[in-house]
């Protein structure tokens, strides 16, 4: 790792002032990926602002039919709590497959979305469920949030606070995980939203990072059923080919894990 | 340069520490506590499990500067005297090592493991648990016994106190 200077805000106020300070300044949160890119340095940050210790940024919250994360919240709160598992179960079991259990106590869902990883698990949620990313600036809807691999709508120093998700009537969410990585080979997260849309989101398949899947959305407008994706074809340009799996075995992979997303659904 | 202080093992510490220094580092080079492994250094191998306020992290892929204030427990710091640790002695009665590298991480998560889930463990919870460490010697089939062991253990000797 090269030399960096280390600084821990206590708000997110401090911590933006800290990133305007430095030269060229990185945001760590769990730091379960950017500390692994910093050793094999691959990012070089002058200065590493660390917002694991701000109170404000972590807690999970239930309010109507809407459920809020907080951006420093770790995997494991969210997979263990019982609020998330009343509210979108799917979700809970989402968080409680992402790394192993050490990597779950330190990662974040703010610094997920944040790198946007094109086999992330939290990204298909968010696309899904449509929920609503909040920063110290703005508010930015997921679909205007992701804008491809690893890269995001945020703006320089810009900081995750929370995101905000719909509850809704059903979910559910199912991946095919790399054996070695438990990132997502291809995962699919299905949701049925209070007014009666349906939501498809892949992750680990396309080029372009977490995607929307119209075709199984359609079919699942039409029949709600694992069965109503048998017919449907997934085109495989686009998707991403490599040593772990082809574009086509992608393709087909985001209908068995549909269907199994589908099935498991509450 | 800057000044981690944290209680290791039970005992304050002061260390002057790069901020880049890694948590694994601060323990093995600065403090000597060697118990605690790098294997693969890239967060997947588990070598160098460490509980950070009671939570098993891996402190290769920490800064030091992170565990500022907090409580951390490696593997020297889980016997009493001479005594073993209950996940220690079920390693051990279970012939649940070979070459020993992985075995410090092994038992600092599956202490982990045991206190999360108590009395429910079974066979498969174990496996699944245990993914973040790797053992390339076992074929993990003995550790998995003695964590279920030691599971048994720790509950007797929690009941106990």
């Amino acid at each position: 790792m090269y030399q960096t200077t280390y600084h821990r805000a206590s708000s997110v106020d401090e911590a933006a002032a800290l990133f305007a300070k430095g030269s060229e300044a990185k945001f760590l949160a769990g730091g379960q990926t950017l500390l692994p890119v910093m050793k094999q340095r691959l990012a070089s940050p002058s200065d590493v602002i660390d917002l694991g210790k701000i109170k404000e940024l972590i807690g999970i919250e239930v309010s109507g039919d809407t459920l809020t994360v907080k951006a420093a919240t770790p995997h494991y709160d969210v997979a263990t709590s019982d609020a998330v598992k009343k509210a979108i179960p799917a979700l809970a079991y989402l968080a409680s497959l992402i790394g192993d259990p050490a990597v779950r106590y330190r990662g974040t869902i703010g610094g997920s979305i944040a790198n946007n990883d094109p086999a992330a698990d939290y990204p298909a949620a968010l696309l899904a469920l449509g929920a609503t990313v909040k920063t110290n600036k703005r508010s930015i809807a997921a679909e205007d949030f992701f804008k491809g691999l690893f890269t995001t709508a945020l703006e320089d120093g810009e900081i995750i606070t929370s995101v905000s998700f719909p509850v809704p009537q059903k979910a559910g969410y199912a991946k095919m995980p790399h054996p070695a990585s438990r990132f997502a080979l291809t995962a699919v997260f299905v949701a049925q939203t209070k007014t009666g849309e349906i939501r498809v989101a892949a992750t680990g398949a396309s080029q372009s990072g977490v995607m929307r899947v119209s075709a199984i959305e359609a079919a699942l407008k039409a029949n709600w059923s694992p069965s109503a994706i048998d017919g449907v074809s997934i085109s495989a340009s686009n998707l991403l080919s490599d040593i772990h799996g082809t574009a086509e075995y992608r393709a087909n992979l985001i209908k068995v894990m549909a269907q199994r997303a589908v099935a498991a659904a509450s | 340069m800057s000044t981690v202080k944290l209680t290791v093992n039970g005992k304050a510490v002061a260390v002057d520490v790069e901020d880049r220094t890694l948590l694994v580092q601060l323990l093995r080079d600065h403090l000597n506590l060697t118990g605690t492994h790098v294997g693969c250094d890239t967060s997947q191998c588990g070598a160098c499990v460490v509980h950070m306020d009671g939570k098993a992290v891996k402190s290769c892929t920490m800064l030091a500067g992170q565990a500022d204030g907090a409580n951390v427990t490696t593997i020297e710091g889980i016997a009493r005297g001479d005594e073993l640790h209950p996940m220690q002695a079920a390693f051990r009665d279970n012939h649940g090592l070979q070459c020993g590298y992985c075995t410090p991480g092994m038992i600092m998560s599956a202490i982990d493991i045991v206190h999360r889930h108590g009395g429910e463990l079974d066979e498969a919870t174990v496996r699944h648990e245990l993914e973040g460490n790797i053992c390339r010697c076992t074929g993990y089939h003995n550790i998995v016994k003695a964590v279920l062991d030691a599971a048994g253990r720790m509950k007797v000797s929690q009941a106990a106190e």
